[in-house]
């Protein structure tokens, strides 16, 4: 039946047509008529959303790399098109530029220290909520998500205060065992591993929960049959928990990597990617060039980002399919 | 029989980590409520010597009333918009056959992984362009719109028996009708976990307000202590803490109501 072609979206009759009599003649052009009512609803329930979407996101996409391979600058803003292209200039003048280097860079250290860290952190709350803890268990897992529900510009306000050199409660602590902190955030070598750290506490909730949610796929049977057969804990984590929560984990491995490949909040807030770009990322860097008007290099920037996302997520649904 | 150590070191562990997590809320609220001259002191105090909500008044000298308002409304805004588009669109692709229907769920799943820096210059230039800058509809229109919520809400229905559709044709009840009158009403668990979870988003949100509000008729929370955190006030820790208490506690009280819809929501979202 190709009721679906006759939709033509507002302007038919909407709404039902009265007659639902049980004549059995009749049941097929009802049939189709009913397709075309379902069709035009179908049509006038997305409607909305579609129009909405193509102007604020599919139109922008768009706009974005047509804007990568033309010189538009914050100049252009009112004549967005009377621009002229540059063919892939943008894109070499971003690989030319060595803050973008440094700053792909750093992105990389978030990413392979961020993510380990986040997923570990993430899979020992869960795994320990869901042993042997009862009655506490919501007033943990609250605990750990808060950092996640909590606005950066906040959370910048109180690590930075944590971190003071001198009247920060971090290096106060250390003090007690003699260690005498450093400037955490002033200090080339310890600002990047500070921004993992506090990205670490801000991330860690949400991988947990989703484990969490993963674990209810475990087999407690499994595990018993095991613990008979003598293995120890860290064995039927290794051999049954792991390779059972394996779809959650690639789950939380994606969108994980997906968030550090876009690290941009925790630079921007706690050292606008200082000292001297040692924590500048590739967004950060990015909404830069935006900020300077340069947005056909913006633009470029972008969706090298882009690129990368999409082959590191093709590369993790590979890895994790095998085997 | 399964062996079980005793879970006591799993409570002093977790704990442990516990405390080091919320260090920093109870360090911001101490904070807030001590002088400028206890902040500074060396070393640190735990508890304030003299509470004093000092802080807040010199806060609320400034229009942060206003900043609070701007950012309930804008999140309110956001929140209810794509509870009923998305629940709209959502229960479409569930449940409806129509034309360009595999398409338009590509295409909207397929920017699922856009990163928000592609979309962020040319909607920029889009507001600019329709005279929108500095408003706040500025701050809720890109918003209504989120590939992550018809995703929510499409899983949600295709959970509905369809024979509640069925049903509905059967008593002549009209094809929109059928949504707004036997499915909507349902959707009560799925709108309380897409509900915080937009509201939050709204009410954290801080880079695209930051870019797009220029004075105080359309500050929120967020840009308003980003920048007074970066003016004059930067060592002005009392000042900022409660800035970000203001900030904090709401969402987390909200949070508090709501937080066994929300991570079940949120679980649910990462098993499928």
């Amino acid at each position: 039946m190709s009721a679906s072609t006759t939709a033509t979206g507002p302007g038919g009759a909407t709404g039902p047509t009265g007659d639902v009599g049980p004549s059995p003649a009749a049941a097929r052009p009802r049939r189709s008529r009913r397709g075309a009512a379902e069709a035009r609803a179908g049509l006038l329930l997305a409607l909305p959303f579609v129009l909405l979407f193509a102007v604020f996101t599919a139109w922008p996409v768009l706009q974005s790399m047509f804007m990568s391979f033309t010189d538009m600058r914050i100049s252009d803003i009112r004549t967005p098109f009377a621009v002229d292209f540059v063919g892939l200039e943008n894109y070499r003048a971003a690989f030319a530029d060595p803050v973008f280097r440094r700053a792909a860079m750093n992105t990389g250290v978030f990413v392979l220290l961020g993510v380990p860290l986040t997923i570990i952190a993430g899979l020992a709350a869960a795994v320990a909520l869901n042993h042997g803890v009862g009655r506490l268990r919501s007033v943990f897992r609250i605990g750990f998500y808060s950092p996640v529900i909590t606005s950066i510009v906040a959370v910048a306000v109180v690590w930075r205060f944590l971190l003071q050199p001198e009247t920060g409660l971090v290096n106060t602590v250390l003090s007690w065992v003699g260690i005498d902190g450093p400037h955490w955030l002033g200090d080339q070598r310890t600002a990047l591993l500070s921004l993992v750290v506090m990205a670490v506490w801000r991330n860690f909730g949400t991988s947990m929960i989703i484990f969490l949610a993963g674990l209810q796929a475990v087999d407690p049977g499994l595990h018993e049959a095991a613990a008979l057969d003598g293995a120890g804990r860290w064995r039927r984590f290794v051999s049954i928990t792991l390779p059972s929560i394996r779809p959650t984990m690639l789950f939380v491995l994606v969108t994980t990597s997906i968030g550090y490949l876009q690290f941009f909040e925790e630079p921007f807030v706690m050292t606008s990617g200082g000292p001297l770009n040692a924590t500048v990322s590739a967004s950060m860097y990015t909404y830069n060039q935006f900020g300077f008007g340069n947005y056909g290099v913006a633009g470029a920037m972008a969706y090298l980002t882009f690129l990368v996302i999409g082959i590191v997520t093709l590369v993790q649904f590979r890895l994790m399919r095998e085997k | 029989m399964l062996e079980r150590r005793s879970p006591v070191l799993t409570y002093i562990v977790l704990t442990v980590f516990l405390l080091l997590v919320i260090t920093p809320f109870v360090w911001m609220i101490l904070g807030s409520l001590k002088t400028q001259g206890e902040l500074l002191q060396v070393p640190p105090t735990w508890l304030p010597d003299a509470p004093t909500l000092d802080n807040f008044r010199r806060l609320f000298d400034r229009p942060f009333g206003r900043f609070f308002t701007n950012s309930a409304l804008v999140a309110v805004a956001v929140t209810a918009g794509n509870l009923l588009l998305s629940s709209m669109f959502g229960y479409a692709l569930a449940h409806l056959r129509f034309p360009f229907k595999k398409l338009l769920f590509v295409l909207v799943l397929g920017c699922l992984m856009i990163p928000g820096l592609v979309t962020f210059i040319p909607q920029y230039v889009l507001v600019v362009n329709l005279g929108l800058a500095d408003t706040l509809p500025a701050l809720i229109l890109p918003f209504l719109v989120q590939p992550f919520s018809v995703f929510l809400m499409r899983q949600f229905f295709l959970g509905l028996p369809r024979e509640l559709l069925e049903a509905g044709r059967i008593d002549g009840v009209g094809e929109i009708a059928i949504f707004f009158r036997i499915y909507l009403p349902l959707a009560g668990p799925a709108f309380a976990t897409l509900g915080i979870l937009t509201f939050l988003g709204s009410w954290n949100n801080f880079l695209w307000p930051l870019v797009v509000s220029s004075s105080e008729s359309t500050y929120t929370l967020p840009v308003a202590l980003a920048l007074i955190s970066t003016g004059q006030n930067e060592t002005d820790y009392g000042l900022l803490l409660a800035g970000a208490t203001l900030i904090v506690l709401p969402i987390l009280v909200v949070f508090l109501f709501f937080q066994r819809h929300f991570i079940q929501g949120i679980a649910s979202t990462g098993i499928k």
